[in-house]
């Protein structure tokens, strides 16, 4: 450094125009960092989408994709519902009380999830990190399940595990229900997800 | 203008030239600062070799990933298919392509033993805190690119890692659901993603990369190398001034690292050969299948060299953050009671240890496993400060830091396995354990570091000529 005093009006213009840059330079990332975000492609892309259930027997499930994600129909039981309330007891969230809007619209704030107790619509991604549960809908003891348990699905990544309502049980790493996405019945078997009814 | 250097009047042409460019350009000075009179101590042992090594793999990675570039594809239709092309159909290309994915294994091996090396002589003591720390950024940068360049070749795990590592960033609170939004850039993990990624993977963390480690080698090469001895050799010069246990680098280390260089592409070349899945490690069997947003595999794992960290992130259960809680209130209150506090400190602390477990039990354990594992990264930067052994080298520590250190990589070794395995209840308690060993490891350094009796440290480097 120089031994000349520090000429304190220049000195504060110096840290004026600093400032003022890096200002600017804020600004100037602001396009940068937006491109990041989803493309309008992509945010069109999430159009809802119409699925046949008619074929869709008791006990079974069918996958369509929306949003690029799984979606699940699964047409249950008759015991299947019935059971439903035996699993309170034992579930995080029974009554769907946690993040509602996220993940339970208020159609589906029921026992069962849904908007007829027969048929579950609901993601099929884990809501602990986004892995996709399989199906394990036969009741007992069974390779890394509970010796009582009921039915329902398993995380293969975690561990976490639901019922057949997509409840998740207690003490597991997924914090939420799975979410059943917004959807209406166009028909008695044609259903559309993504969007619910106008009505 | 500075004043040309002269040169004899029968100087070589090829003298000249040299001449000619350092009148112009500090080629001879960096050399010599930088390597040909780069006093290094001369007892160094095998552990020293890593450091090139990791250059080495540096270079090809970058070159092998060069000569992939121009095959592959970075679009969710294509990618998939580009990679068996590049496998099946380019000349050499499975070379090329294994070399690459081999090169990434061989990499964080080499990287951790270079760092264990750190850990074990002290090497990140002052005055060369900045060199670790730089080299702490490289190994963040390395693990970046790495997880990205695992989305590339688009399989089920390319996929599902991706979708389980993004989401981590979810559990972000308030600001969590939108940065997982920014970086995947669609809802789900798509071709956005992976075209990001490949922009990343092959042009930003790179470039990061290679300035991150001109710094770290221009840190190392400002304060001399450590030895095994941890002992400053600067103290000791010689009547012309280079360091009496020093050696220059050229053509002494050059020839040493070149012999080292030959030994690691011996074991290097058999992977590449032999083995290139290395057993299902370095390239796991669900990664031949092409990615599925709709089906996850029924066992998804990080790649072997993540996988101590993610096993971090699996043992932070609820059961996990309870004990956290209570090792932050004994902490607090062994602190308050037994710590040389002044009376303001001892309300800050338990001000602290209160905020703390009310943090803990407000936030989901989901969000506290994110913070474990990214705190098992960080709290490497802080290793320099945390030790306060009065020796550097583990040579003259007390008998008994040998074992600390071995429980240590034991621990780090068995949270490893304990990742690339399905999870299951008794694996998750052994988890915990090692979780609480790795962090106990560091945060406890200050006290155990400075513990029993350390042996005299000699003037002069231990070195018997061969």
């Amino acid at each position: 450094m120089s031994d000349q005093p520090i000429d304190s009006g220049k000195r504060t213009w110096i840290i004026a125009s600093g400032c003022a840059g890096v200002v600017g330079a804020g600004f100037a990332a602001v396009p940068f960092i937006s491109s990041f975000e989803p493309s309008e492609r992509a945010r069109a892309a999430g159009a809802p989408v119409e699925a046949d259930i008619s074929g869709l027997k008791e006990g079974e499930k069918m996958t369509v994709e929306w949003r690029g994600q799984p979606v699940w129909i699964v047409r249950r039981t008759k015991e299947q519902v019935a059971e439903l309330p035996k699993n309170d007891p034992l579930l995080a969230d029974p009554k769907s009380e946690r993040n509602p809007d996220e993940f339970t619209p208020p159609y589906a704030r029921n026992e069962q999830r849904s908007i007829k107790p027969e048929y579950l619509v609901v993601v099929g991604i884990c809501t602990h990190l986004g892995c996709s549960p399989s199906d394990r809908f036969t009741p007992g003891a069974q390779p890394s399940l509970p010796a009582d348990w009921p039915g329902g699905f398993l995380c293969p990544c975690h561990g976490s595990t639901f019922d057949m309502a997509g409840r998740v049980f207690k003490n597991k790493p997924a914090p939420d229900n799975l979410r059943v996405p917004p959807h209406t019945y166009l028909a008695d078997t044609r259903l559309l997800i993504g969007e619910d009814s106008k009505a | 203008m500075a004043e040309f250097r002269t040169v004899p009047a029968d100087a070589s042409t090829g003298r000249r030239f040299l001449t000619w460019v350092d009148d112009r350009f500090p080629l001879t000075k960096l050399w010599n600062d930088q390597w040909g009179q780069y006093y290094a101590p001369k007892n160094f042992n095998v552990w020293y070799i890593f450091g090139s090594l990791a250059a080495l793999v540096l270079v090809m990675q970058i070159l092998t990933g060069i000569f992939l570039t121009m095959h592959y594809k970075p679009d969710a239709g294509l990618a998939f298919a580009s990679v068996e092309y590049i496998m099946r159909d380019v000349p050499w290309g499975w070379l090329v392509r294994y070399m690459h994915s081999t090169g990434a294994s061989a990499f964080f091996i080499v990287v951790y033993l270079h760092m264990f090396r750190g850990l074990i002589y002290g090497s990140y003591r002052t005055p060369r805190e900045l060199t670790w720390i730089f080299g702490c950024l490289i190994f963040l940068a390395l693990m970046a690119e790495a997880f990205m360049g695992y989305l590339l070749p688009w399989g089920q795990m390319s996929y599902w890692g991706a979708q389980v590592i993004v989401n981590l960033f979810s559990a972000i609170p308030f600001i969590g659901p939108d940065l997982a939004l920014l970086i995947r850039g669609d809802y789900v993990v798509g071709d956005a993603t992976l075209n990001r990624f490949f922009s990343f993977h092959v042009i930003a963390v790179p470039l990061v990369l290679l300035g991150l480690v001109v710094a770290h080698l221009i840190a190392l090469h400002e304060t001399g190398s450590n030895n095994p001895d941890g002992i400053d050799i600067k103290k000791n010069l010689g009547p012309d001034g280079h360091p009496l246990d020093g050696i220059p680098s050229h053509p002494y280390y050059t020839t040493h690292d070149m012999f080292g260089a030959c030994v690691f592409l011996f074991f290097f070349s058999a992977v590449v050969f032999f083995m290139p899945e290395g057993g299902g490690y370095f390239l796991e069997p669900n990664n031949f299948i092409e990615s599925n947003p709709l089906k996850t595999p029924q066992h998804i794992a990080p790649v072997w060299y993540f996988t101590p960290f993610y096993s971090m992130l699996r043992a932070t259960t609820d059961l996990m953050v309870n004990v956290l809680a209570v090792i932050l209130a004994l902490a607090g209150v062994l602190g308050i009671l037994r710590g040389r506090f002044s009376a303001a400190g001892k309300i800050a602390l338990a001000v602290g240890a209160i905020v703390g477990i009310a943090l803990l039990k407000t936030f989901d354990a989901k969000f506290w496993g994110v913070v474990v594992m990214g705190g098992a990264v960080l709290i490497l930067f802080f290793v320099p400060w945390l030790d306060g052994s009065p020796v550097r080298s583990i040579r003259y520590r007390p008998g008994w830091h040998k074992l600390v250190y071995a429980v240590f990589v034991f621990f780090f070794l068995v949270l490893g396995y304990l990742g690339s395995q399905p999870p299951s209840v008794a694996g998750n308690y052994i988890s915990q354990i090692g979780t609480l060993v790795y962090f106990g490891f560091f945060l406890l350094m200050p006290w155990w570091g400075r513990l029993g009796h350390f042996k005299p440290v000699p003037q002069r480097v231990v070195f018997h000529a061969h």
